[in-house]
């Protein structure tokens, strides 16, 4: 893998950083009149999601990492992996638990997502911002109740638990922001 | 953004006219550059040799020499508000072509000149009183140490190292000023009061850059700088006149670049011609005007306040 100079730095470059694959987020070049310059640098990691901040001497090069995103959808998950397609290729590519994280609860079959991978290997699963997804499991709402004061918890077909207005009732699809977790709107069948 | 552009340009010309300073207009290009450990001249070709012989062009950093060589058969008071050029810097606060304002006092010294840099400050954006205070006290100010004994470098250092962010890097620097620099930037500047400008000075000898070393202690040399509102503004000296003193900066400056790995840069003969002939007692200082002009219209980033910036000029 290529070498960066910290004057190739830019958001969204993709450096290795203590082991790990990590993104640029933003790139600040410091320069006293008369002193070294340096780059202050904000930095993910694209693995622990931690975002950090270090200091790098202006001319250094640090180690850039295969990482590339590529959106595809997904398919199915057979209990260990959760299977993903290239739509143009039909390539398959297995996620395992680590890499899908947070969203497996947002999967649903045939969406687009987004995945991160390094080296070849998925690290990092996106679901879409919108999803939509049955309610399978919630307390019957009081009818005629549009208000949606406070609302109440519903399961949807993931597992995944959000909170919706009273009137909604089991059975019907709703959709979500994956962003926040939140509901947006019922879904015309 | 353009009429305050020109309104600040039109209020600092008249400030010098004021005080009866002549307006010089020195090159941009020139067969010399700088040997400044840490700027770089962006070069360019000349199609037909000149008498010289050369062919190689230097776009200058600063008009410096140009008007120290007009001080030295002039020895009046000048000034000049021009575009300079330099390569490896682009940032927030950096674009490779700015504007500098810079001028020099026959016969003044650094605090004199300090003063009238204040005064400037009042003039042209309502700043009031600046506040002196030398690299050391600053040092011992905000950080307790004293940057000038190497035990204070070596404290300086691991509070560094303690920062997350520099740990990495300052747990292998040996270079004294690289991490005073670091220090200075990190710990100090980012410490600075808003409300009013601070001149730091006295900053230490191995920094000197083309300040005269004070007479009283050689551990300093006559060196101040501006800064206001989190800008770096202004960059002074009393001016070094010294010529066998500047030929042996020149060479240390290079001998670093070696050491560095940068390109060594050719001395420039004809500014230290224009020292053997003597260059009047004086003092001189460059002001940042687009970072000025940043101050004024409480601009986020120096692109707000250029016409066009590098990205699409």
């Amino acid at each position: 893998m290529a070498n960066y100079s910290t004057s190739e730095f830019k958001g969204g470059l993709k450096i290795m950083q203590d082991g790990e694959p990590c993104s640029i987020v933003e790139n600040e070049m410091v320069k006293p009149g008369k002193g070294q310059a340096f780059n202050r640098v904000k930095i993910r990691k694209l693995i622990s999601g931690k975002v950090v901040e270090k200091t790098f001497k202006s001319g250094e090069s640090v180690e850039g990492a295969d990482v590339i995103e590529l959106e595809l959808s997904y398919l199915y998950n057979d209990g260990e992996f959760w299977h993903f397609m290239n739509n143009e290729t039909f390539e398959q590519v297995p996620a395992d638990e680590k890499a899908v994280g947070e969203a497996e609860k947002w999967l649903v079959e045939q969406d687009v997502c987004t995945l991160t991978l390094w080296e070849g290997k998925p690290i990092n699963v996106q679901p879409p911002n919108f999803v939509e997804l049955e309610i399978t499991e919630t307390d019957p709402g009081l009818k005629g109740d549009t208000a949606g004061t406070g609302g109440k918890p519903a399961t949807l077909s993931t597992g995944a638990v959000v909170r919706v207005p009273l009137f909604v009732q089991i059975g019907e699809v709703i959709k979500v922001d994956t962003r926040s977790g939140e509901y947006v709107s019922r879904v015309q069948k | 953004m353009l009429v305050k552009r020109a309104e600040l340009m039109r209020q600092a010309r008249q400030f010098f006219y004021e005080r009866q300073i002549t307006e010089v207009d020195t090159h941009l290009l020139s067969q010399f550059g700088v040997t400044d450990c840490h700027l770089n001249n962006l070069t360019t070709e000349f199609k037909h040799p000149l008498p010289s012989g050369k062919k190689k062009l230097y776009l200058q950093t600063s008009p410096e020499y140009a008007m120290k060589r007009i001080l030295a058969a002039y020895g009046q008071d000048i000034f000049q508000l021009s575009h300079v050029v330099r390569d490896d810097e682009i940032g927030r606060f950096h674009n490779p072509e700015f504007t500098l304002l810079e001028w020099y006092r026959v016969g003044y010294d650094d605090v004199q000149l300090i003063t009238e840099v204040s005064e400037l400050l009042t003039s042209l954006c309502g700043a009031p009183e600046t506040k002196v205070v030398t690299y050391q006290q600053a040092f011992i100010e905000y950080l307790g140490v004293d940057p000038l004994s190497s035990a204070g470098v070596d404290t300086i250092r691991r509070h560094l190292v303690e920062r997350p962010s520099l740990s990495e890097w300052m747990s292998k620097e040996t270079d004294e000023d690289t991490i005073l620099q670091v220090a200075f930037s990190e710990l100090i500047e980012s410490q600075f009061p808003d409300n009013r400008p601070i001149c730091v000075t006295e900053f230490p000898q191995s920094q000197a850059a083309l300040a005269r070393i004070d007479s009283n202690d050689a551990r300093v040399a006559r060196r101040f700088e501006f800064y206001y509102r989190g800008v770096e503004l202004a960059n002074g000296y009393h001016e070094l006149s010294d010529a066998a003193e500047q030929r042996v900066r020149f060479k240390k400056d290079n001998e670093w670049r070696e050491r560095h790995g940068r390109e060594i840069q050719p001395e420039d003969t004809r500014l230290l011609d224009a020292l053997d002939s003597g260059l009047p007692a004086c003092s001189g200082v460059a002001l940042g005007f687009d970072r000025l002009l940043m101050i004024i219209c409480g601009a986020n980033t120096i692109s707000e306040v250029l016409p066009f910036a590098i990205d699409t000029a």
